[in-house]
């Protein structure tokens, strides 16, 4: 008995019961962390997986029989009882029923684009052939079956020959399309900047009373010439929309109704029952490059989130040029210069107190000092001419990279002190015997010494400032930005404008949503696109860290 | 007792083949001049007025135990002392015939022409070239021949080149402990200095590297008046022309090396060469 015990107490004293339970503790974070990964990887990256389209003869609840096609998105047991009390008769059967959550689209005809339906209603199902689905830029997609081209309202294929006819002549429109999205967006878009810039000038020289003849005349010549150049694109936007509004098509829904779609208004066409695995693929990745390069329809919940990206590591990489310098000098001021005593522990105290306020009160404060404060106060120096339109005295990219500089601040000067710390005072004082002045010591050998430390805070701050949302909210993201804060227009960055953001569109397309069951794979894959964002961020700032330390390895 | 247990702990100075020089440094050249020198460190005193002279084109070494004030003294010749919080001094050191805390002193300057070399090797995380170059950049020197021929005749100068000169722009913090010492003279000789101060060279060296820099020291002195601290009394022996005894804040004795190794006045000097402590 007193062996047994012995021995029991000698494992114990050993250690070995805590490298257990430490080792336990690291792996259940460790699959946490990759079952969340997992989690939304698979529910994000699946919702660009073309599914098969099926159909079936459905009874619905009140007896009547109807014809329903869709993809079948989801699948769940759902308790008999329940089903009962919402009205089904289900008298024979007994256990947990299945339900299907089906993507039936068509919302011009069915007014949503998703319905349920239970297994034990469904007959005949079936995959049919010939099943076309079409990508539309409104009314989400299309299912149903291709029945003739149409040009200047002539039918000119139908059948077997439609198919190639329609090929071409979407390829047509899409590049049409392109065309007229080019023109529309940075053609015009240039002119109407420039039109803004010269009223503006105007608006400016009349405020300062030096508007004279001759530069009335000037501006209405470049407004006439600017005005002639709109004019141009505008005659040619018309022929264009002349082109693409040419064509379209008729398709048939499962229960027969004809619908007449212009091609002007499809993305995509294609034919998941057709296609082999292959196809797929090649569709798949070509949805997956849609959604990271294009810009967002339908309220956000179909295209792309290319805003958003750019918006994200836009901000995230102004944050880390503004708050580098910032918090540097002040870890320099306070490690180097200031005389430790008190004050220095009292703002010591106060700077990691300011690593732990809540993220939203910084949004607070950003928003009355930044935007109404500052920004205010530089309209009236500098914009006076723009008013009453707010130019930087309205949330922009400017104020949310400033206060997510201010709220990483602490991580960037606790981490860089600490660096500072680090570096032995016998390297300090080689470089002061040399006759080195102290700012010469500093600025050549210690804070390049100190630069991985730097990069340690700048990573810490880049992990923390790019998964932020709640202080955006108030000081610059929106749901839809109209235009990006970098684009070909003279000072091409423009750090007044508003942004789009990964973590606010997940918030947005998963709460704000008008189409919930449209959005909610989004959610994930946008997600899943938010973590990468933040981990490629670090990964580069991590590379850069290991470059340094390399270079400026402390030897001893 | 103390005439053979002497021997015992320094060493044979006859076999040096020394001359007995005296005590007088009429014949020499002074260098550094310290006058009543007091240091406080807040308010406890740790050199208590130390008069001191160091003759030119020497090697003078400072030996005692630790805490006795020997690397502080060393510290106020380039004014290294500055640094330390509540560190306060009065008194002279005169070198080249001005008073290095006189007010018109310009302390880069002084230390552009008091060069010293520290107890751990301390290259900058540069490339050896750059780390002999560092002092000419402050100086402003940017011509690259200039550069060049400067740290190849430092490099020289410290023994240095040979091993060396085929990896110039690699990092200096690769090289041995030996080497980087060598390297960290080579950058202190880059900027030409008069003095140079060696604060315990060689207690991270192991025994060959010591050797090496021995040598160098002895080379060096034809160009240089060198101040060294140790804490090994046979270098001191081998290396210096004269020595001081440091105990407790005051300099106890100074006189040539082999006087004061072989025929110490003081009782303390005697007591600490044979080994009674430190």
């Amino acid at each position: 008995m007193s062996v047994v015990n012995n021995k029991k107490v000698g494992w114990f004293r050993s250690g070995t019961p805590w490298v257990w339970v430490s080792a336990g503790a690291v792996s259940i974070s460790l699959v946490m962390v990759f079952g969340l990964l997992l989690l939304i990887a698979v529910r994000g990256l699946g919702y660009f997986w073309p599914v098969d389209v099926v159909a079936m003869d459905y009874t619905e609840r009140d007896g009547t029989e109807v014809r329903v096609m869709g993809e079948q998105r989801e699948t769940e047991r759902v308790p008999l009882e329940r089903l009962i009390e919402a009205g089904y008769s289900l008298e024979n059967h007994r256990g947990d029923v299945e339900r299907h959550l089906l993507k039936v689209g068509n919302r011009d005809l069915y007014g949503m684009d998703f319905r349920s339906v239970i297994e034990p209603d469904v007959k005949n199902r079936t995959t049919p052939e010939g099943v076309i689905v079409i990508e539309r830029y409104e009314w989400g997609n299309f299912y149903g079956f291709l029945e003739s081209v149409k040009a200047s309202g002539t039918i000119v294929a139908e059948g077997a020959a439609a198919r190639t006819e329609l090929k071409q002549r979407l390829e047509r429109s899409l590049a049409l399309h392109d065309e007229i999205k080019q023109i529309e967006k940075s053609d015009i878009g240039a002119i109407n900047y420039e039109l803004e810039q010269l009223r503006l000038k105007q608006r400016k020289l009349e405020l300062s009373n030096t508007f004279d003849a001759a530069q009335e005349q000037a501006i209405s010549a470049a407004r006439a010439e600017a005005e002639q150049r709109y004019e141009l694109l505008q005659k040619k936007l018309t022929d264009l929309y002349a082109a693409i509004n040419r064509d379209s098509v008729m398709v048939r829904s499962i229960e027969g109704r004809e619908v007449e779609i212009a091609l002007s208004k499809i993305v995509r066409i294609y034919r998941p029952n057709e296609m082999g695995y292959g196809d797929k693929l090649l569709h798949y990745f070509s949805k997956i490059w849609e959604f990271l390069s294009d810009e967002p329809r339908e309220a956000n919940t179909e295209g792309g989130i290319f805003p958003a990206i750019f918006g994200t590591v836009l901000m995230v990489i102004l944050m880390a040029i503004l708050v580098t310098p910032f918090g540097v000098i002040a870890a320099i001021y306070l490690r180097e210069y200031a005389k430790q005593g008190p004050v220095t522990r009292v703002i010591r105290i106060a700077v990691n107190n300011l690593a732990g306020v809540p993220s939203v009160v910084y949004g607070v404060f950003g928003l009355g000092f930044f935007v109404y404060f500052l920004g205010g106060n530089i309209d009236a120096l500098f914009f006076p001419e723009a008013a009453p339109a707010p130019t930087f005295g309205t949330p922009g990219i400017l104020w949310s990279s400033l206060t997510l500089a201010i709220l990483t601040l602490p991580v960037v000067i606790v981490a860089t002190e600490e660096g500072l710390s680090r570096i032995p005072i016998a390297v300090r004082e080689g470089s002061l015997a040399l006759g080195a002045t102290k700012a010469e010591t500093l600025w050549r050998i210690v804070i390049p010494m100190a630069s991985p430390a730097l990069m340690t805070g700048l990573i810490l701050a880049i992990a923390r400032a790019a998964g932020e949302v709640a202080p955006l909210m108030l000081v610059g993201v929106v749901k839809l930005a109209p235009s990006l804060p970098l684009d070909g227009n003279f000072p091409f960055l423009h750090l007044d404008r508003k942004f789009m953001h990964l973590g606010f569109h997940i918030y947005d397309v998963g709460f704000q949503s008008p189409n919930v069951e449209a959005a909610r794979p989004l959610v994930y894959a946008t997600a899943l696109l938010l973590v990468i964002v933040i981990v490629v961020l670090n990964l580069a700032a991590i590379h850069i860290r290991n470059r340094l330390r390399q270079k400026y390895q402390a030897g001893h | 007792m103390s005439d053979n247990n002497g021997r015992k702990h320094a060493i044979d100075m006859s076999a040096l083949g020394r001359s007995h020089a005296g005590l007088s440094l009429d014949n020499e050249e002074i260098a550094i001049n310290v006058h009543s020198l007091k240091l406080y460190y807040g308010d406890k005193q740790a050199i208590n007025g130390v008069d001191m002279r160091i003759p030119k084109n020497r090697v003078t070494a400072f030996i005692g135990p630790s805490g006795c004030g020997k690397s502080t003294l060393l510290r106020c010749f380039n004014r290294m002392n500055d640094l330390i919080d509540g560190c306060r001094i009065e008194g002279e050191v005169n070198i080249d015939g001005e008073n290095i805390y006189g007010k018109a002193v310009d302390v880069v300057d002084l230390r552009r022409r008091v060069g010293m070399v520290f107890q751990k090797p301390n290259p900058f995380p540069k490339s050896i070239y750059e780390n002999v170059a560092y002092g000419l950049r402050l100086q402003g020197i940017k011509d690259r021949r200039v550069l060049d021929e400067v740290i190849e005749r430092s490099l020289k100068g410290a023994a240095l080149w040979d091993e060396v000169k085929d990896r110039l722009h690699e990092s200096g913090m690769g090289l041995s402990g030996g080497q980087q010492q060598r390297l960290v003279i080579a950058r202190a000789i880059a900027v030409e200095p008069n003095v140079l101060l060696l604060d315990e060279p060689a207690s991270a060296l192991d025994p060959i590297s010591t050797l090496k820099l021995e040598e160098l020291i002895y080379e060096l002195k034809e160009k240089y008046t060198i101040v060294i601290v140790t804490h090994n009394m046979q270098q001191a022996a081998r290396v210096s022309d004269y020595t001081a005894f440091m105990f407790m804040g005051d300099k106890i004795e100074f006189s040539d090396t082999d006087t004061l190794f072989t025929n110490p006045r003081e009782k303390r000097t005697e007591d600490y060469i044979t080994g009674r402590y430190g």
